[in-house]
């Protein structure tokens, strides 16, 4: 079950998003990358030599800015993204064996796996007196343990609005 | 009629504030959502007052279901009594987190009847030189890690003139910028994102202080996308604050203009050091510049710009108000004023602990820390992040000043203090330092990009017992090399916590360990 919430790629509605970046930033190209992410959930490939155009500066440039970037992605996410916080303070307090944990309930459950992704590990959400820190659609959760992550999985789909 | 509050701050609303503050609402109570006081282990804690600034009683780690039965009264086992006179707090120095916890961070008001202001009036009332030689006064350094003084920084920014940007005209108008860098990316600290969730207007304030003092017309704010609250409460801050004229073109009334806007970083811890900040604030990969120029002479598209961390600007409008000799007079040596430590980790009562510098790490971790959460005796502390030493138990009593824990193989960084228990395997905490330079490195300078990937897996040959000692002394060497061979801190200060767990804790390098990662 995929659960698409983001438009589909048009150009012409996508250079109408970047063009007043363009017009009114100096150094536009990560933001115009930002703002079709935040509009699309993700960069189309074609947004690349859009963005090129639009900044007059080369592919390569662009596809540069997007690589370095971890936040930016090329395929959709996940419904419900989850996010576990691998650093150090969380590590101090079980990261690790709930990182475990999880992957396990995700390989026992494809549905789980589809809905919220393959756990992308983020390096500090900045709930360390409060680890295990994750992320569920967006929602800090303190002190995570496979329960509490369901709940929130849970909670984030009953908000969940069509277009 | 009382009123509730409820911390709003992300690290509350983790551990259900919302729906507290919801289930209070219900009841038909008065809820204000105040900034969190910093004792994040009784989050939410929720505080009744019978007047908007009366004295507060407190209630600790309360849920919905608590409230939905019956509201706290003082004899319930979470009440906590006055909020104020609760030990960790009642010994902190508040200076730059004075109104964190006590107002509504987005009502001005609030802001003003705390305090708020009375620095940038006291700014405005004199020359952009003058702030200046307060600022040095006041001894303030920088807040992210290098501790460089701020005074020395903002004095080369304002005996610059005002540059159009880089490939500009020269008839282009001519800026100069405050960026503000809150890629607060280290784990263990959280103090920036409390500050710009709790209290938003003192980052504003001192950027337009910043701005008056050396000239600048701009202001950015670095901020991290991991912190969606801090993004959206900073955002509304600064939508009020031009509503108000605390931003804009004639900042209360006076000729000073400035305005503030946020840009949100992409993922990439690296983009916390400043020139890496700049090339990613323009646009591109965040790799890392070499110095000189200064961004002080040649910053953001090459003009003259300030970069401070959020607690060195928010610094400022309490030293504008109360005096730089009464914050000098605070710490020691050449550490002076208030720093924020962030207890973190393993720890029972981790949290928010601002006060002079000079205080012992062991004050810190045993006295308001309360020892580990797991109960367990501490076996290791990191102190300054992914990029600090780990000090075991008995190097606790080392005095947090920039010169004592330099002298201890250690720094303060951020401040932030991350706690082990004795479960740790320190050959673990080793790779995973080398294993996140892989991860976070620029790719700029390669004893960073390839001598960290070689760094991982000449641990794992010793952490499968493969010629440990000749991989040890293989390690020493490489490490000398990413220390002596990278431009910034990722590749320069990863050897920290690697050669420090290595030289500290030894026997965790002596038998082989089933590889986790």
């Amino acid at each position: 079950m995929t659960i698409t919430r983001q438009p589909e790629w048009n150009a012409k509605e996508a250079a109408a998003l970047i063009a007043p970046i363009v017009a009114s930033e100096s150094g536009p190209v990560l933001l115009c990358l930002q703002a079709v992410q935040a509009y699309y959930g993700h960069v189309y490939s074609d947004a690349i030599a859009l963005i090129a155009d639009a900044c007059n500066v080369s592919r390569a440039d662009v596809h540069g800015v997007f690589t370095f970037y971890a936040d930016l992605r090329e395929t959709p996410p996940p419904a419900v993204p989850v996010r576990l916080c691998a650093a150090e303070a969380c590590q101090a307090v079980g990261a690790r064996t709930l990182k475990a944990e999880w992957s396990a309930a995700c390989e026992a459950s494809p549905e789980l796996a589809t809905l919220t992704g393959v756990d992308e590990p983020i390096f500090c959400l900045g709930n360390c007196a409060l680890g295990p820190a994750a992320m569920v659609d967006g929602e800090l959760i303190g002190r995570a343990d496979v329960a509490r992550l369901c709940q929130a999985i849970d909670a984030a789909q009953a908000q969940e609005r069509p277009l | 009629m009382s009123i509730w509050f409820v911390p709003r701050d992300a690290a509350a609303r983790s551990m259900g504030a919302d729906a507290v503050a919801a289930a209070l609402i219900d009841r038909g109570e008065t809820v204000v959502r105040n900034g969190s006081r910093g004792m994040l282990w009784m989050e939410p804690l929720i505080e009744r007052a019978e007047t908007r600034d009366g004295g507060r009683v407190g209630w600790s780690n309360m849920t919905a279901v608590q409230i939905e039965q019956t509201l706290p009264s003082e004899d319930s086992e979470h009440y906590v009594g006055p909020v104020e006179e609760i030990d960790y707090l009642a010994r902190q120095n508040r200076w730059i987190y004075e109104r964190v916890g006590v107002t509504d961070p987005l009502d001005p008001e609030d802001y003003v009847r705390h305090g708020g202001l009375a620095g940038l009036k006291n700014a405005l009332a004199v020359s952009g030189d003058a702030v200046v030689d307060i600022i040095t006064t006041s001894g303030l350094r920088g807040r992210g890690g290098a501790g460089f003084p701020a005074g020395i920084k903002w004095r080369t920014v304002a005996e610059q003139s005002a540059q159009p940007h880089a490939g500009e005209s020269r008839d282009a108008t001519p800026h100069k910028y405050i960026c503000v860098n809150a890629d607060e990316g280290d784990s263990g600290t959280f103090a920036d994102r409390m500050l710009m969730e709790g209290d938003p207007f003192c980052l504003l304030e001192g950027m337009t202080i910043a701005a008056h003092a050396v000239g600048a017309d701009r202001g950015l704010v670095y901020l991290r996308s991991e912190y969606p609250d801090a993004i959206a409460t900073l955002q509304a801050a600064i939508d009020i604050a031009r509503e108000r004229h605390w931003l804009g073109d004639d900042i209360l009334g006076s000729k000073v203009a400035f305005d503030v806007e946020i840009r949100v970083g992409a993922g990439s811890y690296v983009c916390g050091e400043e020139t890496a900040m700049l090339e990613s604030l323009e646009g591109r990969r965040g790799m890392v510049r070499a110095k000189p120029p200064l961004p002080a002479i040649k910053g953001l598209f090459g003009t003259p710009t300030v970069i401070n961390n959020v607690l060195t600007i928010a610094s400022v409008p309490s030293i504008l108000a109360r005096g730089a000799e009464t914050y000098a007079a605070l710490g020691q040596e050449r550490s002076l004023g208030t720093q924020v430590f962030q207890l973190a980790g393993n720890i029972a009562q981790g949290g928010i602990v601002e006060t002079a510098f000079g205080i012992t790490a062991r004050a810190l971790v045993a006295d308001f820390g309360g020892g580990t959460r797991s109960g367990k005796p501490i076996r290791a502390v990191q102190l300054g992040g992914p990029l600090g030493a780990y000090l075991p138990d008995d190097k606790l009593d080392v005095a947090m000043t920039y010169e004592a824990l330099a002298a201890a193989g250690g720094m303060i960084g951020h401040g932030g203090i991350v706690v082990f228990d004795e479960t740790v395997n320190m050959a673990d905490q080793a790779r995973f330092a080398m294993d996140f330079c892989v991860e976070e490195s620029c790719g700029k300078c390669t004893p960073c990009r390839i001598g960290a990937v070689r760094g991982v897996e000449t641990l794992d040959k010793i952490r499968a017992g493969q010629d440990v000692e000749g991989n040890t002394a293989l390690l020493r060497d490489l490490c000398d090399v990413m220390t002596q061979g990278s431009l910034c801190a990722m590749g320069g200060l990863t050897p920290n916590p690697v050669l420090s767990a290595i030289n500290q804790f030894p026997e965790d390098f002596q038998s082989p360990v089933i590889a986790t990662g």
